[in-house]
């Protein structure tokens, strides 16, 4: 089987790996950089705990091959936070107690972060079409719903 | 009011952290990507594995070929059924007290015959995943399919082909209830009867972390280390230890983060047991995580009941009589070690539960059939129950003409009535089902909804209102799985220890998969014992470091484990005070702890620091009297023993838009009240109430594993089988009646599983009082568009 390199930025860092061509880039950010914070839940973009941000969108990385990704400049999980300062979201799901066993948290997060980019000031509606492609399966999501309120709020402000 | 001069009770002293919503501390790690979910770790040499599964949901196996398999790049070992069969005891799906109860021997792979669809029939381990399964693609399986056994009722018909070759017929077990006599108040005519057919369609947990396992084997020292998804290590450490004979010490079992399991992971699975045996036989780590393809066919599913009942009341609305047979299909074998008879057993048990029955009579029959395997998952049987007692009730009340709260309020056990014995001979005691259907009625404010519907359903969008009154078993005894033999503690452990810096160690054996446990074990011990929360570090999860115990599951977290923290923080409190009192010259029952300090008890005058305490303690012992010896470490246990179940009660109800031209059903509202005892962490109990409803009503509205007749599951993606998303669901709005259990100090009963237990019955009855009007209703889940539409009649069934 053929190696291919691949070169990316991934939170802020550049990075150069071999996988082979088939590789999803959901397994080349964990297996290949040990970005383990970037989950896989269904293989098939349902869930939704793959959700990084590519090149200012948010994208399901197990949807892309991790070759479809050359050159892209990458933010996952691990990078949202500033050093020791947690981004927003990531303070707001902890306050609203927006998480249970956290593993659709990371993608539930990032999908967050497109969702306040586009609605700054989202409604419910728009808080609930955003988070319509992430599925939690512990919470009732009304606290994470919550959460992205009060995200949103204090960046704002 | 509380009277003055009384002691303060445990938990109204200054720093107890019951009742508060503590943040979690674990919280942090998973909002960063730091969590430490099974596929996260990379040990060196690591193998990956990857299985064939049959196709065919009944077929005898010809033969298997792997040579092509084990040429292919990477591979480092094939194995078939054969190669495992001196490697590992098979394992046996029975309890000794469900009586009769059969279930033939299982091995982690099938041998000769393949029993569904989905089943592993061989395993490639190779240097990575993806190679493991171009592997698998090689392998050669010859089979010759067999008819499968599909349907539950069908397959006990003298003509149904019988799976299991040792056995005459396709049942695995059955129980039948007698309390009273029901032929009399049937045959009343002054009797109003009400009689359905139920079906409850097959889900599934669908964790979103699959099933994970990485396996470690020590040749030298003949040690196992499984890194373990899952929700109880003991139990788990036992099964490998029987099967693969090795001694059980030998055996550590370690569960970080779990990615949800909702009693989907913790059975006994081949895939499992066969990743362990690779492991031990390659000497190397070997790591399985199961695909979501994987997970659809070989998780275990839940429910399949076919159910016909029957429901007589008097013209005052009382309950006369409740009759009901219940067929349920378990796949091929009853699950190992909890056995796949148990959701039977609970349906049987519970349903009217809430109510006053004198006269029941209950038949469940357990049916072997070639699909996945079914078992316990959450709310095991409280669905199935509540909905047949609670929707019979429903439509008794219509027919009545009587409102359905007001069916209730005559029918429900009386608050003041407990200890009370139901007639299928379960004891109930400190429930609270008449405080919660009225506290229900106030918190959604029902005569308002009754009246805006009445004025508001005029065209083709039909909205409905349903309730339920529910039970939960949380809190079991060894009544539940110990005494039928199964390695399955029902006591828990928990040791506290104090360190040289006054901060708290706490150990115990419950375990963490999103609840908050970790939280509420730090919430008890910080308030019991008097320090800070922010002083006080939790392990779960791993056999080798926390006493031994049940683990988390059955909603018993809390209670139990709960109680074991309680009791061991307090026992180490008396040990600290004891060595202070000598250090302070003093007397042990004049001090106390609080925020970190021994003070005094009469004027909370501060006498000197825990840190203090530990330094002189740990490092200047010498300036103790020489016959002292500080044990600044506790270990207690704790298990119900006064009941074999704490049960807790609630009412819900639900507000549903069902739109009549395309059979869409909307969840507008939902509401419960639920009493789940003492309140440990209000915002931890709330969402998992909420998350258990969501589940609820995903089972009731989307959530179908669908099979064909010939037994092939048709939607084992997330594409195709339906979950609740956000955009669904509707606000969850939750009040509590405290009513504490006798059982124990911290009063705690259990809260996971009544969101998804009685959620269904809500939906469902609310469902049929939007279609009562256009004399339809339905009895199946989940009530899909297509359903809905059949029992308009707007389409064919």
């Amino acid at each position: 089987m053929s190696l291919v390199t691949v070169n990316l930025t991934v939170n802020q860092s550049a990075r150069t790996f071999e996988v082979e061509e088939r590789t999803l880039l959901a397994d080349a950010l964990r297996d290949e950089l040990g970005l383990t914070g970037t989950h896989i839940g269904c293989d098939t973009s349902q869930c939704g705990c793959c959700t990084i941000t590519m090149n200012g969108d948010s994208v399901k990385s197990c949807t892309l091959l991790a070759v479809q990704a050359e050159g892209a400049d990458i933010t996952t999980i691990e990078g949202l936070a500033d050093g020791d300062k947690l981004h927003p979201l990531q303070t707001a799901f902890s306050a609203c107690h927006g998480l249970q066993c956290g593993f659709c948290t990371p993608g539930m997060i990032m999908a967050s972060v497109e969702l306040l980019k586009q609605h700054p000031d989202p409604s419910d509606e728009q808080i609930r079409e955003g988070l319509s492609g992430n599925l939690c399966r512990c919470t009732g999501y009304t606290n994470i719903e919550a959460a992205v309120r009060a995200a949103a709020e204090a960046m704002r402000n | 009011m509380a009277n003055k001069n009384a002691p303060l009770h445990l938990f109204d002293r200054p720093n107890s952290y019951i009742g508060q919503s503590v943040p979690r501390p674990e919280a942090h790690n998973l909002l960063a990507g730091r969590g430490q979910y099974v596929d996260d770790l990379q040990l060196p040499r690591m193998l990956h594995a990857a299985f064939l599964r049959s196709p065919y949901a009944h077929a005898d196996i010809l033969t298997i070929d792997t040579t092509a398999a084990a040429d292919s790049a990477g591979v480092v070992a094939v194995y078939s059924g054969a190669d495992f069969a001196d490697q590992v005891t098979p394992w046996v799906g029975e309890l000794t007290h469900l009586t009769g109860l059969r279930s033939p021997p299982q091995m982690p792979l099938a041998i000769d015959t393949a029993t569904w669809q989905g089943e592993p029939v061989a395993m490639v381990v190779a240097s990575s995943r993806a190679l493991a399964e171009d592997a698998c693609a090689l392998i050669d399986v010859q089979y010759q399919p067999r008819e499968a056994v599909c349907d539950p009722v069908a397959a006990l018909l003298p003509e149904s082909p019988v799976i299991h070759s040792e056995y005459k017929n396709n049942l695995a077990w059955e129980r039948d209830v007698t309390a009273g006599d029901v032929e009399p108040a049937f045959a009343d005519p002054a009797n109003t009867v009400v009689e359905q057919v139920l079906r409850f369609g097959r889900h599934t947990g669908v964790t979103l972390e699959p099933r994970s396992s990485v396996v470690e084997f020590n040749p030298a020292e003949q040690t196992l280390t499984y890194h373990y998804s899952g929700q109880a290590p003991h139990m788990m450490q036992a099964v490998l230890a029987k099967h693969m004979q090795l001694p059980e010490e030998n055996i550590r079992i370690i569960a970080r983060d779990v990615g949800g399991s909702f009693g989907i992971k913790i059975h006994t699975y081949g895939d499992d047991i066969a990743t362990a045996l690779a492991a031990r036989l390659l000497a190397r780590p070997v790591k399985f995580i199961a695909d979501r393809l994987e997970s659809f066919a070989s998780d275990i599913h839940a429910r399949d009941h076919h159910i016909k009942a029957r429901l007589a009341v008097t013209s005052d609305g009382t309950i006369a009589a409740l009759q009901m047979y219940d067929y349920t299909g378990i796949g091929p074998y009853s699950m190992y070690p909890r056995t796949s008879a148990i959701e039977c057993n609970q349906i049987l048990n519970l349903t009217g539960a809430p109510y006053k029955i004198e006269n029941y009579h209950a038949n469940g029959k357990v049916v072997f059939q070639n699909k996945n395997m079914m078992c316990q998952y959450r709310a095991v049987g409280h669905p199935v129950a509540m909905a047949v007692a609670d929707s019979l009730l429903e439509q008794a009340a219509r027919e009545i003409k009587m409102d359905v709260v007001e069916i209730r309020r005559r029918n429900l056990i009386e608050d003041n009535a407990y200890p009370v014995v139901s007639a299928t001979g379960m004891k109930f005691a400190d429930l609270s089902h008449q405080q919660a259907l009225e506290r229900l009625v106030e918190l959604m404010q029902y005569e308002k909804l009754r009246k805006q519907q009445s004025t508001a359903n005029e065209n083709s969008i039909r909205t409905g209102i349903g309730l339920v009154s529910m039970v939960e078993v949380t809190n079991p005894s060894p009544m539940f799985y110990g005494i039928g033999g199964a390695p399955i503690s029902a006591q828990d452990g928990a040791t506290v220890r104090m360190d040289a810096a006054g901060a708290l160690h706490v150990s115990c054996s419950i375990t963490e998969q999103g609840q908050g446990t970790n939280t509420i074990i730090a919430q008890v011990a910080a308030g019991v014992f008097g320090v800070d929360i922010k002083r006080v570090k939790v392990t779960t999860g791993d056999t080798a470091t926390t006493p031994y115990g049940g683990g988390t599951w059955a909603s018993r977290g809390a209670g139990i484990g709960g109680e074991a923290v309680l009791l061991a923080a307090d026992a180490l409190k008396q040990q600290v005070l004891e060595v202070a009192a000598i250090v302070l010259q003093s007397n042990a029952d004049s001090l106390d702890i609080s925020q970190g300090n021994v003070i005094d008890k009469s004027d909370s005058a501060q006498r000197m620091s825990l840190d203090e305490l530990g330094k002189l303690v740990y490092y200047r012992g010498s300036e103790l009297p020489a016959e002292v010896q500080p044990e600044f470490v506790a270990t207690r246990h704790f298990r119900v023993s006064d009941f074999p179940f704490v049960f807790t009660n609630g009412a819900m109800a639900a507000q549903v838009e069902v739109d009549t031209d395309t059979g869409i059903v909307k969840v507008l509202d939902f509401w419960v009240v639920e009493d789940c005892g003492r309140v440990i962490n209000p915002k931890l109990v709330d969402e998992q109430i909420r998350g258990g409803v969501v589940q609820g009503i995903g089972g009731a509205l989307f959530e179908e594993c669908l099979y064909s007749d010939d037994g092939q599951l048709l939607n084992a993606t997330m594409a195709d089988y339906l979950v609740p998303m956000a955009g669904e669901m509707p606000d969850i709005h939750i009040a509590h009646i405290e009513t504490p259990t006798s059982t124990s100090t911290l009063g705690a009963k259990g809260a996971g599983e009544a969101g998804t237990g009685g959620a269904p019955a809500a939906i469902l009855n609310a469902i049929n009082d939007a279609l009562a009007p256009l004399g339809a209703s339905i009895h199946t889940m989940p009530a899909t568009p297509e359903r809905i539409l059949q029992a308009l009649g707007e389409v064919p069934t």
